[in-house]
C-alpha cells in the first residue's frame, strides 16, 4: 500500500500526534469531563489510521502490527474482566464492585476503579478498531498481490 | 432549540434521500456523511456531549473506510429490473411501514414530555451518582459502576467483531 502526496504526509505528521494526545486526555479525564474509554479509544485508533493511510506501509510490517493490536485488545479486555471479578473478593461481594476509595469529587485521581476501567476499555477499543482496519487493508493487499 | 433541531432534521432527511438517489456512489457516501455529522450537532443541542464525541469520531472513521472502499471498487450503481416478485416485496414492506408508524404514534402519545421522566431510578442516578461513585461525570459514573454489565457487553461486542473479521478475512488456511 503506497502513501499519499507530500501535502497529506506533512499534515498527517503534524496532526497524528496531537490527535493521539487528545485521545489520551479524553480517556484519562473520562470521569471528570465528557468522553471516556470509547471516545478516547476511537480517537487513538483514528490517529493510527491517519498515519497509516498517509504514509502507507508494506504488508509484512502491517501483519506484525496486526498481531500486536489483536494481542493488546485481548489482554486489555482480560484485565477489565479481572478487575470486575476482583470485586467478588474485596469489600462487598458484588461483580463490578467499586472497591477503591472514592476520593474527592473533581480531582484527577478519584472515583475509585472507574478511571482504571476507562483506561482498559480505551486501550481495548483502540486496538479493536485498529485490528479491524488492518485486517481490511491486509486482505486487500493480499488479494491484489 | 426546537426550530434548530427541525432544520437539522430536514437537512438530514434531504441528505438521506440524496444518498439513495445519487448516480455516483462516492457522492452517495458523502451525502450519508451529512446525516452523521448533523446528528453530532443534534446531540450537542440536546446536551449530550459524551455521545457527540463518540459519534463524530466513529462517523469520521467509517466515512474514511467507506470512501476508500468506494474508490477501490466501483463508483456506478447496479441496475436492477423490477419484476412481479419485487413488486410484492415492496408492497409488503410498505404495509409493514404503515403498521409500524401507526403503533409508533400510539406509543409516543403515552410517553412523558422530553426531560420529564417517570422512573424512580432516573432521579436516583441524577441525584446520587456523584456522591456514591465519586465521579464528576455522571455518564461515566453510571456506565462503569451501576451499569457495568452494559459496558462489559459493549467491549465484548467490539472484541467479538475484531475476532470475527480476523477469522473471515484470511487467505491462507481457507482452502
Amino acid at each position: 500500500m503506497q502513501g499519499m502526496s507530500l501535502i497529506v504526509k506533512k499534515v498527517a505528521q503534524l496532526m497524528a500526534g496531537l490527535i493521539f494526545i487528545y485521545g489520551i486526555y479524553i480517556i484519562v479525564h473520562g470521569h471528570l469531563t465528557p468522553g471516556g474509554g470509547f471516545a478516547g479509544g476511537a480517537l487513538i485508533a483514528g490517529s493510527y489510521i491517519l498515519a497509516i493511510l498517509a504514509y502507507g506501509s508494506d504488508t509484512i510490517k502491517l501483519k506484525k502490527e496486526e498481531t500486536g493490536t489483536s494481542l493488546t485488545e485481548s489482554i486489555s479486555i482480560l484485565f477489565a474482566l479481572m478487575m470486575a471479578v476482583a470485586g467478588f473478593f474485596i469489600g462487598t461481594k458484588v461483580f463490578f464492585n467499586n472497591y477503591l476509595p472514592a476520593g474527592k469529587i473533581g480531582e484527577l485521581v478519584s472515583a475509585g476503579v472507574i478511571p482504571l476501567y476507562n483506561i482498559f476499555i480505551g486501550i481495548e477499543v483502540a486496538a479493536a478498531l485498529l485490528t479491524i482496519f488492518l485486517a481490511l487493508i491486509i486482505y486487500k493487499e493480499e488479494i491484489e498481490g | 432549540m426546537e426550530l434548530a433541531l427541525s432544520i437539522l432534521l430536514g437537512f438530514m432527511i434531504i441528505g438521506a434521500i440524496f444518498a439513495i438517489h445519487a448516480k455516483d456512489l462516492l457522492s452517495a457516501v458523502i451525502a450519508a456523511g451529512i446525516v452523521g455529522y448533523s446528528l453530532v450537532i443534534c446531540f450537542l443541542l440536546l446536551k449530550a456531549p459524551d455521545l457527540a464525541i463518540v459519534q463524530i469520531v466513529v462517523e469520521t472513521i467509517t466515512l474514511i473506510i467507506m470512501v476508500a472502499v468506494v474508490l477501490d471498487s466501483t463508483r456506478e450503481e447496479l441496475k436492477i429490473n423490477i419484476d412481479r416478485q419485487q413488486i410484492l416485496n415492496i408492497s409488503l414492506a410498505l404495509i409493514f411501514i404503515l403498521v409500524l408508524i401507526f403503533f409508533f404514534v400510539q406509543a409516543i402519545e403515552t410517553l412523558n414530555p422530553f426531560g420529564q421522566h417517570s422512573l424512580r431510578m432516573a432521579s436516583a442516578y441524577v441525584g446520587e451518582t456523584a456522591a456514591k461513585t465519586g465521579s464528576a461525570n455522571l455518564v461515566t459514573g453510571v456506565l462503569f459502576d451501576f451499569r457495568g454489565y452494559d459496558t462489559l457487553g459493549e467491549a465484548t461486542i467490539l472484541f467479538t467483531a475484531a475476532i470475527g473479521i480476523l477469522s473471515i478475512l484470511r487467505i491462507k488456511g481457507k482452502k
